[in-house]
């Protein structure tokens, strides 16, 4: 039991590894940021990998540029912005929230507002009133009798 | 034998059109007049199967036989290949696996003509028709587009090999379940189909449906499991899902297809909710029809991708819209003729069943725009963007949080009209065990916030489904295991669902450590201490490799036991591939891999991860499918059992 | 058609919707694999390359003279697509086109004997044995090709093996139209 407990605390520590070690940067924060930021970077030789996970030659040199442009003094922002001005938006895996993706990232919202609204209305709908026939006069008079006079 | 195996998918292609028209008219006709044109359902698509189960055996023979002959075979096998890949590698490439689909089709069809004896004749005909209309586009995708019995002259002397990645076990079982739980909707959509023409959704109808979409469901949750834990144990990442695009288009099926089922319940037993389980039988199917049009059409990128071909996507699109259309139409024209029987309150079992179809149906909406705004961004915008996971993380995860609370709830409410308060008086106690989970992980893991939430929602959905079924079993066993199976299926399922919260969450907790080692060096990750012995190099049937040997010790420095990653190379191919070394203990895995070999000083970049519950993501998995088989085994789903001569009448239990 | 009708012929449009927008893309021709280059419509960034051979000048941003257009093509020794191509950059480079080259993660000697073995058709060839430069191209591969017309703007970037479908239907027409 406490080893399972130590083993959760353990746990509890921030991974710090680069995909190489010789590419890792002294300063471990530094070395967490580019981390970070590769995580972003899509490999373009690879598909659907991030620079971080791929062997690609080509991934490693971003990674080597990313770690760079961070120990030159670059913000996060200014990193990424560095490599999107020469391959565009579409080496981020996360797609920016611009004019042109507006849609994308509203889309799922919209959806599970629409159908959320949609179902509300369908739970409060009342049974339709046709569902039952409404009682003749005669039926009527027949049930004022019956309830008046249960005998 | 090549030319056998074509000549059979020919006739199953004249049979599959004779199954899509014949019973068709023939329960127009009506029970007594059409009841010959009716049978010939079954015996066409029992023959169907056949042709089609010879046209696959005529093919794995020449894989087994390395006929290279056969353009498929010399495209993707290889005389060195072991002999189990070069069975599996029938379906590893496109021609293979779409005869693969059609086997499975057949195998449908051939499954509601021998089990669907329980079935009104009209209604099974139908089924059978529409199935077979399925079965004709798919055989004619694959004779005019996709024939797999091609020859090549001249023969090449050797066979151009089959990607390395997927000689592996995991591929021998992923695509056969995969594609079995995608076909096996196209039964439930036949079924939907079939109500529309006949113009009656009934309670019975629901009953009748509910055991194939089982099936179905059961299989497309093991397929994808087993994807998930290839992917993770062949690829060498340490991960276990991408939201890559082919891996999305069997997720939309599935959390379509989970809906779905708990909608067809609320139909055999309410009569209500009709439209909307019309509407996703016929949806479910439409996502495994736009999976495949997605995977095989170039229209994506993806690792999965089969090599794309404009002239296919063209056909593959031309069949969804054929397919897909025809369902929607008859449902555009048909549908709102339907009444519903029962009404219900909002709070209420029904209640719950609409936010889980809500929730599902929006969570599947998400997948569906992040794997396909890209394309029409495109098209439409001239813009080129990639949607990668931690779009899908943002907008999936936060609707899988509230299906996940109302769970044990909705599981507990009564049809109609339920006590909402006393359903949460009696779970207390499962929510104060979420919550002690909740406290003591954020206190031990310092606010890694997540992962902790996610298994305080697993202890939830766990304590709650035991409360349940305890509750209804009144906590005695004789009682429990009297209770029908399809209310242990459902909290078999549910516990499943809970376990496999857990392994993802705890999967949150991941830790990793990399580092260039020499002989007699070690590394340590969370607590673990590694080893590194050396590199040595290893033969294979058709591959050289590098593999390192690693010895995890000890405290005291003893040696505990040993990994041995490797890293392969095929020359065919020339690729290399990364055989991950796992040990698993159930509670955590230990995943270690082999980097850049430095021979000169006889180093190597290891990299070591620790991934604490791992192996309960697809253990889950598995229990959510014994969850499914034993709602199949119910004995109110007793399928084509032939009808016993009883004493007299048997009451059937209210239910 | 009521409004109940319209609600139920919904998904039927919407898959109408779907299936034409599917269709647009494919026969368009796109190729989802290829990353587009945000290059175009702008000037070609700077650098400066150690000469592939000795005693040429270096390769710089000012090989793109103004009023000379010019194709540049990154290309290498170990690649075999680089080899597929070659003939037609020969073919271009006879024809008076003014072809620079710049040889992508390669060893000189390499490159060197890449082009005594399959022809010369370079005017100037620069090394890019870091692959530094090649980034800021925004090249992920090679072969890649670029075109910069007479006033210094990139016009047009292809990636992959250029056919002589893909310069007759796309380089030329930029040749003629950008001609000095």
């Amino acid at each position: 039991m406490t080893r399972l407990a130590l083993a959760l605390l353990l746990f509890a520590a921030p991974a710090l590894a680069a995909p190489d070690p010789r590419e890792m940067l002294e300063n471990p924060a530094q070395e967490a940021r580019a981390r970070e930021i590769s995580k972003g970077l899509r490999c373009l030789v690879c598909q659907n990998q991030s620079i971080d996970d791929s062997n690609a030659e080509l991934a490693r040199d971003l990674r080597l540029l990313v770690r760079e442009r961070i120990a030159a003094g670059d913000s996060d922002d200014q990193v990424l912005a560095f490599v999107t001005r020469r391959y565009g938006d579409y080496v981020l895996l996360t797609p920016p929230f611009k004019a042109s993706t507006a849609l994308l990232w509203v889309g799922p919202g919209l959806v599970l507002l629409a159908a959320a609204t949609g179902a509300f209305f369908y739970l409060r709908r009342r049974p339709a009133p046709d569902s039952v026939a409404p009682l003749s006069d005669a039926e009527r008079k027949r049930l004022a009798k019956l309830l008046d006079d249960p005998a | 034998m090549a030319e056998l195996g074509h000549f059979a998918l020919a006739l199953a292609g004249a049979l599959a059109i004779a199954q899509s028209i014949l019973p068709l008219i023939g329960a127009r006709l009506g029970e007594v007049r059409g009841a010959a044109l009716m049978q010939t359902g079954p015996a066409c698509a029992g023959v169907t199967f056949l042709c089609v189960g010879i046209a696959f055996g005529a093919l794995m023979h020449a894989y087994a036989t390395s006929d290279f002959s056969v353009a498929n075979v010399a495209q993707n096998s290889h005389s060195l290949k072991p002999f189990l890949y070069k069975l599996t590698g029938t379906w590893g490439n496109h021609e293979g696996s779409l005869l693969l689909w059609v086997l499975m089709l057949a195998g449908c069809s051939a499954a509601v003509a021998a089990f669907g004896n329980n079935l009104p004749a009209v209604l099974r005909a139908d089924v059978l028709a529409v199935l077979g209309m399925i079965a004709t586009g798919f055989l004619l995708f694959t004779l005019l587009t996709s024939n797999p019995f091609e020859r090549v002259f001249p023969v090449p002397e050797e066979g151009r090999d089959l990607n390395p990645l997927l000689q592996d076990p995991g591929l021998a079982f992923h695509p056969p379940f995969l594609y079995a739980g995608y076909v096996g909707f196209s039964v439930a959509f036949a079924f939907a189909c079939a109500a529309l023409i006949e113009g009656r959704v009934d309670a019975t109808w629901g009953r009748w449906v509910r055991p194939w979409v089982l099936a179905a469901w059961l299989l497309l949750t093991l397929g994808i499991a087993l994807g998930s834990w290839w992917a993770y144990y062949e690829l060498g990442w340490g991960g276990y899902w991408f939201w890559d695009p082919v891996e999305n288009s069997s997720f939309m099926p599935w959390l379509l297809g989970t809906a779905l089922l708990h909608s067809a319940i609320v139909v055999e037993k309410r009569e209500a909710l009709k439209v909307w389980t019309i509407l996703l039988a016929i949806l479910s199917f439409s996502m495994s029809l736009l999976g495949t049009f997605l995977v095989r059409s170039g229209v994506l990128n993806s690792v999965h991708a089969f090599a794309a071909d404009p002239r296919r996507g063209v056909f593959i699109l031309g069949l969804l819209v054929v397919a897909i259309g025809g369902g929607l139409a008859l449902f555009a024209w048909r549908a709102p003729a339907l009444q519903p029987k029962g009404f219900f309150a909002p709070i209420s079992r029904e209640g719950a069943l609409v936010l889980n179809n809500v929730l599902l149906a929006s969570a599947c909406a998400a997948v569906a725009i992040g794997t396909l705004y890209p394309i029409f961004a495109d098209l439409l915008l001239g813009a080129r963007i990639t949607v990668g996971p931690t779009f899908f993380n943002a907008t999936f995860l936060p609707m899988m949080a509230p299906l996940v609370l109302a769970l044990p709830v909705g599981a507990m409410l009564s049809w109609k009209r339920a006590d909402l308060a006393g359903a949460l008086q009696r779970l207390w106690l499962a929510a104060a065990i979420a919550a002690a989970v909740l406290v003591v992980g954020l206190f031990v893991s310092g606010l890694n916030v997540l992962p902790v939430l996610g298994l305080a929602a697993a202890a939830w959905i766990f304590c709650g489904a035991v409360i349940e079924i305890g509750g209804r079993s009144r906590w005695s066993l004789s009682r429990l295991v009297r209770l029908p199976r399809a209310a242990i299926g459902m909290t078999v399922a549910h516990i499943g669902l809970a376990v496999s919260t857990a392994g993802i969450s705890g999967m949150g907790f991941a830790a990793e450590q990399i580092a260039l080692l020499r002989p007699g060096e070690t590394m340590e990750v969370s607590g673990t201490i590694i080893r590194f012995e050396g590199v040595t190099r290893a033969q294979g049937p058709n591959y050289t490799a590098e593999r390192a040997q690693l010895e995890v010790l000890n405290p005291d420095r003893t040696v505990r036991f040993a990994m041995q990653p490797e890293k392969r190379f095929f020359p065919s191919q020339r690729m290399t591939t990364t055989e991950a070394a796992i040990h698993t203990n159930i509670m955590r895995d230990l995943y270690a891999v082999l980097g850049d070999v430095v021979p000169e000083q006889n180093a190597a970049v290891i990299r070591v991860h620790v991934n604490p519950m791992a192996p309960w993501i697809w253990i889950g998995a598995v229990v959510m499918a014994l969850g499914g088989v034993a709602s199949l085994s119910d004995r109110r789903h007793r399928v084509g059992a032939p009808a016993r001569r009883r004493a007299g009448p048997v009451p059937a239990p209210a239910e | 058609m009521t409004a109940r009708r319209l609600l139920f012929a919904a998904p039927l449009i919407g898959l109408a919707g779907g299936a034409a927008a599917f269709y647009a893309y494919m026969a368009s021709g796109r190729d989802p694999r290829g990353v587009p280059s945000v290059l175009v419509g702008r000037p070609p960034p700077p650098f400066d390359l150690d000469p592939l051979f000795d005693g040429q000048p270096r390769l710089t941003k000012a090989a793109f003279t103004p009023g000379r257009p010019a194709v540049l093509n990154f290309f290498a020794s170990w690649c075999a697509p680089c080899r597929i191509e070659h003939p037609q950059l020969l073919r271009l480079a006879r024809e008076g086109v003014n072809l620079l080259g710049i040889a992508y993660k390669d060893r000189p000697a390499d490159a060197r004997r890449f082009l005594a073995e399959l022809g010369d058709p370079f005017r100037l060839i620069g090394q890019d044995s870091t692959g530094r430069t090649a980034i800021e191209f925004g090249v992920y591969g090679v072969p890649e090709t670029y075109f910069i017309d007479g006033s210094g703007i990139v016009r047009w970037r292809f990636a992959g093996a250029v056919t002589p479908e893909i310069l007759d239907d796309q380089l030329r027409p930029l040749l003629r139209r950008y001609a000095s």
